[in-house]
């Protein structure tokens, strides 16, 4: 019974669509009658629709179909019907139809005197026409942007802002036009205006900070108008670094007080949104947004507790004074309103009201998108950063999602969530890790499989208990996907490596691993197996513990390299450039965004690029692999002349300092760009290589080549002075023309220091006590200082960190609150290969001391960094 | 990550879309090529917004990292997609015009069967509030002068009263099993 009412009502449905079934061949047969004399409008407008309909379902027209159908389209341009003008208009912009006689149709429309028919003419034929062509209707362009009636100028207007990414040096010419377009009474034209120049200009500071204090001050009728001017003056603010106290600032906080909702509150947001703003600045916004909380129209109040949300991140106490608004907001109907005023409340509000939130949210939480879902596990995971103690609340909550359904990305905040609980809190570890191992029995998400993996083979073995995690990581050698199974493999060896009772154990079930059906996993089994049978710790902390240290696709490089060149001698893994290690992002809090949608790959990493350019310069080639690239150093000072920055690279016995230059002068080429440095110390320039030429902003580089000093390893410090040397040549600031002959000249830059930290590569080694007697104590030394002038140990553990450069492990650079002594663990390759770890520990008391144990595989590494410390 | 503060641009909404209340297409633009390229990735986003929004009646949402502000009348929903940080507002007075245009053409009846009657004028509609991206005219006032359109041109007369009765006969029996 029900079935049939099912099937009756499609039917009563489909014949109520006069579209529904629709075939292309007889539409196009229908279509003859647009050569017919006379011509029936009525008819022909109702087939124009049938076939815009058709084009919208996603029907494609092939080109010899169409051209038939099309070109007797053209016909209709006789007629007189407006709509069918119009339709025809809309058919082109579908299309992309392009023919002569469309082109002289549209072109007649676009100059006729039916007011209706021209904007979209203007339209229709920008969209068809390309750079040729749009020069021959240039002049028509330039009246139509200036035309008194607002249709036609808004469409040349928006239509040449589409053309600016095809022929930019047409549109260009078309500024004065759209200026004079620009001070128009109708608000759309004053905002299409507003949106070219800007366009036009936008990589002209000079010319947007003009356009901005004219329009600022005659004050424009149109808000979109206004939301654009918010956002350019945002923009440039952004770009001058620096305080607020400018008349940018003013004039956005003055449009807080416009008498347009959409205004205010993109200035609103755009105070919000810009970094470092004080709290007293942030005020007025605040306020602002609080009103827009009690407004009856539901994108009003998501707009505003988004943009609260946003300011809770940073500044919570200044959102405190809206918790009672936000509180209305929790039963909102709009569900992801209510998790937006939730998540902010759980930033502002106080431990006491934690639990109270947390249910209320736990009654909708299956009803809400994905989206809004990750955005309630990131609100968790900042707070138990807040409360350390709430984390079993937490923890319960957090498991509870992990069961229910949801996308992967979901999935993976949760899991990041409780990843990161545990390695806050020590005391949860356990309880974490067995969620984990529950969630990873019935996990589709093979990334997060073995992410899980990969945590319980380093925490498991160092817990109490480890042998009750062997079974849950032994079932996925058994039920999952290889990638899985190998992850398994390489979990399992980490207990054995670590636990003397396991080890039996641990080699039968890798006897077994050695059967699988794939390769990777028998490969993986086999060579864990050997190495587990030594029973030598040293072997373990490096094949087990702590993995290769290069770069992959430096490893890659290179053994392509070897293949190609064979030799006697074996593979040198030191000729290996390192992988750097993955800056540990800041964590901070993702307010629903776009960023779920982009694929992951494996991006390279700054310094893989950086080894690619420079291998691509002759006199480097014979240098070896790159070891370290610093972060670029700034040699000038903001808005000057002439921008240099320095990105310090390091090789086993050279160093390449490579200057990105960039002039800022528009009256200026400068050729033949060198770096001329002078060292303080035993430090030799070889080459340079100039950057042969440096137009107007456009960046270029320029090298030098330093020899480090052999004869004394120790020297690894040193001071250059620098001065940029070029040949001048004037040119006109207009056309980029440069004068016949030019004149030498010099630029002091500021002095360039070279430190221990240049010498040093970063390595994480996660099991930093294996890496440790790994090394030995062969050449261990050890030394106390005191640092007078440090006042806590956060302060001395941060500057220990940035002056050796080397990577701080097992999560010491975090010193536990009220401690007044702590141990911090760094870990390093010294230029030329050798390991080297650092183990120092602090003691507050009156200021700091330090006693600093260095080990490394080679004496002089030690005594460097000793010496470098004193 | 959306702290990084929007580019200033004309180019403000990203698609906008008609819907039955199956969920059927029966106007939809996008003018972001990079969104959603092909036919196939258009029409399950439509699904997944649709199935996300048809049950309540709630203006706004957030979907696949995109803010979407949509309106229901009788069978039919219609949406405007912006980016994450477009100006929520602004996403809003595109949807009321839209509305209030088409609602004008239709003379109030904005209805599925009364929309596909007018399918001509409500391409021409759409045309004329949003060029490629761009919003062109956000006063419903002015979009009907450009647009210059009627609905139903031909008298009543010319309409047979069985096609009226049949027509009418539908929207009762879908009223009913609705």
């Amino acid at each position: 019974q029900h079935n049939m009412l099912d099937s009756s009502d499609a039917i009563a449905r489909s014949g109520s669509n006069p579209f529904q079934h629709l075939e292309k061949s007889a539409v196009l047969q229908e279509a003859r009658i647009f050569n017919e004399t006379p011509i029936n409008p009525r008819r022909c407008l109702h087939i124009l629709t049938k076939i815009i309909y058709l084009l919208n379902q996603g029907e494609h027209f092939g080109t010899t179909e169409a051209t038939e159908a099309f070109f007797a389209m053209t016909r209709l341009f006789q007629s007189n019907d407006v709509s069918c003008h119009l339709l025809i208009k809309s058919v082109l912009t579908v299309s992309l139809l392009n023919s002569f006689m469309v082109f002289y149709s549209l072109t007649k429309d676009m100059t006729g005197k039916e007011d209706v028919y021209r904007g979209p003419a203007i339209r229709a034929l920008c969209r068809i026409t390309d750079t040729t062509m749009l020069q021959a209707i240039e002049r028509y362009m330039k009246q139509a942007i200036v035309d008194k009636v607002p249709s036609v100028s808004s469409s040349a207007l928006v239509s040449s802002l589409h053309m600016v990414k095809m022929s930019y040096d047409v549109v260009k010419r078309w500024v004065n036009e759209a200026q004079e377009a620009a001070s128009s009474d109708n608000i759309m034209v004053q905002y299409h205006a507003l949106g070219l120049l800007y366009h036009l200009r936008k990589n002209d500071r000079l010319a947007v900070t003009k356009m901005l204090n004219k329009f600022t001050k005659s004050g424009l009728k149109s808000p979109f108008a206004y939301c654009m001017l918010i956002r350019i003056a945002s923009k440039l603010l952004d770009e001058t670094e620096g305080g607020h106290d400018s008349p940018l600032f003013d004039f956005i906080e003055s449009c807080l007080r416009n008498k347009n909702e959409m205004v205010v509150y993109e200035a609103a947001s755009a105070i919000v949104h810009m970094p470092n703003c004080t709290a007293r600045e942030l005020a007025p916004a605040v306020s602002v947004l609080q009103l827009f909380c009690s407004s009856p129209k539901a994108a009003l109040r998501y707009a505003a507790v988004r943009t609260l949300n946003k300011v809770a991140m940073k500044h919570p106490s200044a959102v405190t004074a809206c918790n009672l608004d936000l509180e209305n907001l929790i039963t909102d109907s709009n569900r992801s309103i209510a998790t937006l005023a939730i998540t902010t409340l759980l930033k502002t509000g106080s431990e006491s009201s934690v639990d109270r939130l947390m249910k209320q949210i736990s009654s909708f939480v299956s009803e809400i998108s994905d989206e809004f879902k990750v955005v309630v596990v990131q609100a968790i995971s900042a707070l138990c950063q807040k409360y350390p103690r709430k984390h079993s609340v937490m923890m319960n909550f957090l498991s509870n999602m992990l069961r229910d359904d949801g996308g992967f990305e979901y999935k993976r905040a949760i899991v990041d969530c409780i990843i990161s609980i545990i390695e806050e809190n020590p005391e949860s570890k356990e309880t974490g890790l067995a969620h984990l191992c529950e969630f990873i029995e019935d996990c589709e998400h093979t990334v997060l499989a073995t992410k899980i993996l990969h945590l319980l083979g380093k925490e498991g073995p160092r817990t109490p208990q480890p042998s009750k995690y062997i079974r849950f990581i032994f079932n996925r050698v058994v039920l999952e996907s290889e990638a899985v199974r190998a992850a398994a493999v390489s979990a399992l060896a980490k207990f054995g490596a670590q636990n003397d009772d396991l080890l039996p154990s641990v080699l039968v079930l890798m006897q077994r691993c050695m059967m699988d059906s794939d390769d990777e996993v028998r490969d993986r089994a086999t060579f864990y197996m050997n190495v587990l049978q030594q029973k030598q710790k040293a072997l373990n902390a490096a094949y087990i513990f702590n993995g290769l240290s290069v770069s992959i696709p430096g490893l890659e490089k290179s053994l392509h390299q070897y293949t190609l060149e064979p030799s006697e001698k074996p593979f040198d893994m030191k000729s290996v450039p390192l992988a750097t290690t993955p800056i540990t992002e800041p964590k901070t809090e993702i307010a629903p965004v776009a960023t779920s949608k982009l694929p992951e790959k494996l991006a390279r990493s700054r310094q893989d690029i950086y080894q690619e350019q420079l291998a691509a310069i002759p006199e480097f080639q014979s240098l070896g692999p790159l070891f370290k690239s610093s972060e670029p150093v700034q040699l000038t000072e903001a808005e000057t002349e002439y921008v240099v920055r320095c990105v310090k690279h390091t090789f086993a016995r050279h160093m390449v300092f490579q200057f990105d230059c960039t002039n800022t002068l528009n009256d200026q080429l400068l050729q033949k760009v060198v770096v001329q440095m002078e060292p303080s110390e035993a430090y030799e320039v070889i080459h340079y290589i100039p950057a042969p030429s440096l137009p107007y902003s456009q960046p270029g580089s320029c090298y030098s080549l330093v020899r480090l000093p052999d004869d004394d390893p120790t020297a690894v410090s040193c001071t250059f002075s620098c001065t940029m040397k070029y040949l001048v040549r004037d040119c006109d600031p207009n056309t980029g023309e440069p004068d016949d002959d030019g004149y030498d000249d010099e630029y002091v830059l500021e002095d360039l220091e070279v430190t221990v930290a240049d010498h040093i590569q970063k390595i994480l080694k996660p099991n930093f006590g294996a890496a440790w007697d790994e090394v030995g104590d062969e050449f261990e030394k050890e030394e106390t200082f005191a640092l007078a002038s440090v006042r806590t140990l956060d302060e001395a553990v941060g500057n220990i960190i940035s002056f050796l450069g080397m990577q701080p492990c097992e999560r010491s650079d975090k010193v536990p609150e009220n401690k007044n002594s702590h141990v911090l663990f760094l870990a390093g390759v010294f230029r030329g290969g050798h390991d080297v770890l650092v183990r120092a520990r602090l003691a507050l008391a009156d200021g700091v001391t330090m006693q600093v144990t260095v080990r490394s595989s080679e004496e002089t590494v030690v005594d460097v960094i000793l010496a470098s410390v004193g | 990550m959306d702290s990084t503060s929007l580019e200033p641009s004309l180019y403000t909404v990203k698609a906008i879309f008609i819907l039955d209340n199956d969920g059927n297409r029966l106007l939809s633009k996008y003018y972001d090529p990079e969104l959603y390229p092909s036919m196939k990735e258009q029409k399950n986003f439509e699904r997944n917004v649709f199935n996300k929004t048809h049950k309540a009646d709630n203006e706004i949402a957030f979907l696949e990292g995109m803010t979407i502000v949509y309106k229901s009348s009788i069978d039919l929903f219609f949406y405007v997609v912006g980016s994450a940080q477009e100006n929520e507002l602004m996403l809003m007075s595109v949807l009321n015009c839209m509305f209030e245009s088409l609602s004008h053409i239709l003379r109030k009846n904005v209805e599925r069967r009364c929309l596909l009657d007018n399918m001509e004028g409500v391409f021409l509609v759409v045309d004329e509030i949003i060029d490629g991206g761009v919003i062109l005219e956000s006063d419903p006032q002015q979009v009907l002068q450009k647009v210059n359109y009627r609905a139903d041109e031909n008298p009543l007369t010319e309409q047979s009263v069985a096609q009226v009765l049949q027509s009418a006969k539908e929207q009762i029996k879908w009223s009913i099993l609705k």
